[in-house]
């Protein structure tokens, strides 16, 4: 089995976040990236346990430029085979999943894994982009991935609900929280990491769908108004009368 | 300018359908709502109200199934020239709105949480909630999936007219084997009132208290991630930057620390209460009320103090 698993960037989960040149840009300054929690914790993992089952080869790919490196590395650190990154910024998530079909889309992976949506846009858009431009069905947010020869049986959050369903292969798969358990790179996987190969590719050209003009932050609360903990009915009047939510 | 609205009929509908409209009517022009499924005729009519010109409704599908729902999509919104197709953003829009994305080759604003700007942007959450970002989209068609809770919906025509439409589409490749839907619990997303406890909890059996407050306040019940990790709670029920985001009315946080992935998931709560033991806790910098104390004295004080509230007619 071939799998290719999606991953992303994105600023550790305590970064303070901050913009720059007129709120335009994300400020990196300080900020230290780790690969997208989703995408490494769920995705990865249990692309590597279905190896580890049913033999076959993962394949991370990311877009992104030379910086990225270092969380390719970290991939293949955990255990993926071998690593592509297409060299471009990238600026949309359209753009982004249009790279990976176009390097799927030649190098036939049974299975394209992504995480369920990445901590720094919270989009869920490039995997589902992908499945459409390779006219894949495309199975979002799972829980659960089993593999039973060209099918997969999976569990699926969907609207007030789960949902067991059932798909044959090539698909592409979404995971989210449920669907393994996160690794922790052993020293023998980092040295490994080393050698292993990392394919760099030049970018299709694509037209860019949205822009990210500026950024802002939410409004700083004002003070926090204190109840007397023995009091619970002047709360209750406060959020009827004031903050008017009951 | 034509807006097509799609919206999930199945089980009634639900706020986050009525928003959804009601914004697509906030943008102008002629609305239409595209549904699959079998919600009652008369049902659907009343979407009118919240600014539909006409509802169209596929009766030979379900609507479960993304590849189907997507043609459908695509065909009503061919047909009715649309130049803007909003969804709620749920989880079939986290499913279904990218593959009409590159379909259509429309550009796609996940998680929007207001009406376009003046210059044509859109905000949306980014950072998990801890900022936000403005889009603007280049391409023709323009898809727009709502952050439930961002927008009240408005009730102001009268019922609207109601219409076969079909796509024909074929079944796509994902078979449904079961569909397993909680019985009478608030979808989280949805909730308008959230009542959340943390580690500050002691222990899963305790748990009867914070469910108390829930249920006399008529609020879904929520947790933090380290309360999911260990088991106390179902993962579904973890809000946060890895959990679920949400924008409840009003949040209530129980023996939640408050650390900044957590806050990420809830500071797009309109009104935070924290509730904690410990002075310290960064809970209080984000919350609007706070209360000194420990859970087990305030929570069943709160929870009389409701039901005398609920029951003086409010």
């Amino acid at each position: 089995m071939k799998i290719l698993v999606c991953i992303s960037k994105s600023p550790d989960t305590t970064s303070k976040i901050a913009f720059v040149d007129q709120n335009t840009k994300f400020d990196e300054n300080g900020v230290q990236y780790i690969i997208n929690p989703y995408d490494e914790w769920y995705a990865l993992v249990r692309a590597l346990e279905i190896k580890e089952t049913l033999g076959g080869d993962v394949t991370v790919i990311t877009v992104g430029s030379v910086a990225d490196d270092a969380i390719i590395r970290k991939a293949l650190a955990i255990g993926a085979d071998d690593a592509v990154r297409i060299d471009a910024d990238p600026t949309d998530a359209y753009y982004t999943a249009v790279q990976i079909a176009e390097y799927a889309k030649t190098n036939s992976f049974d299975l394209v894994l992504t995480g369920k949506e990445t901590i720094n846009y919270n989009g869920s858009q490039v995997a589902g982009m992908i499945a459409e431009s390779l006219n894949f069905p495309f199975v979002s947010l799972a829980t659960k991935l089993d593999v039973n020869g060209s099918t997969l049986t999976l569990e699926r959050e969907i609207v007030g609900g789960l949902q067991v369903v059932e798909v044959s292969l090539p698909a592409v798969v979404s995971c989210a929280k449920g669907m393994a358990e996160q690794r922790i790179p052993n020293m023998r996987g980092i040295m490994a990491a080393r050698t292993k190969s990392l394919q760099v590719v030049a970018p299709v050209s694509v037209d860019l769908l949205t822009t990210y003009v500026n950024y802002t932050m939410p409004n700083a609360k004002s003070s926090c108004k204190m109840i007397d903990p023995t009091n619970m009915d002047e709360l209750v009047a406060l959020l009827h009368n004031e903050a008017k939510v009951i | 300018m034509s807006v097509l609205v799609y919206i999930n009929s199945n089980s009634g509908l639900n706020k986050s359908a009525l928003e959804t409209v009601s914004y697509g009517k906030k943008l102008g022009g002629n609305l239409t709502v595209i549904t699959a499924g079998s919600a009652d005729e008369s049902k659907l009519a009343t979407l009118g109200k919240y600014g539909a010109n006409k509802v169209l409704v596929d009766r030979s599908i379900q609507g479960d199934d993304d590849q189907q729902l997507t043609q459908l999509i695509a065909a009503a919104a061919d047909s009715v020239g649309a130049t803007t197709i909003i969804f709620s953003h749920d989880l079939t829009a986290k499913a279904v709105a990218p593959r009409l994305s590159v379909r259509l080759k429309a550009g796609l604003v996940s998680g929007a949480i207001a009406l376009p700007g003046d210059d044509g942007t859109i905000k949306v959450n980014v950072f998990s909630g801890k900022a936000f970002g403005s889009v603007k989209v280049n391409s023709t068609v323009k898809i727009i999936s709502l952050l439930p809770n961002s927008f009240q919906p408005v009730e102001d025509g009268s019922d609207c007219a109601v219409e076969s439409f079909s796509a024909n589409a074929p079944a796509g490749l994902i078979k449904v084997l079961s569909t397993k839907k909680p019985e009478g619990e608030i979808p989280l997303p949805e909730a308008e009132l959230v009542v959340s406890a943390g580690r500050g909890m002691k222990g899963p059996e305790n748990w009867g208290m914070v469910e108390d407050l829930a249920s006399a306040l008529g609020a879904a019940t929520a947790c933090s991630r380290p309360v999911a990790d260990i088991g106390w709670r179902p993962h579904h029920e973890h809000v946060g930057q890895t959990g679920v985001a949400i924008r409840p009315n009003l949040y209530i946080a129980i023996g939640i620390s408050g650390a900044i992935q957590h806050l990420a998931g809830v500071n797009g709560s309109k009104v935070i209460v924290a509730i904690n033991t410990d002075a310290e806790a960064p809970f209080f910098k984000a919350a609007d009320y706070g209360v000194l104390g420990d859970a087990f004295d305030v929570l069943p004080r709160l929870t009389e103090a409701v039901k005398k509230f609920k029951a003086s007619g409010h």
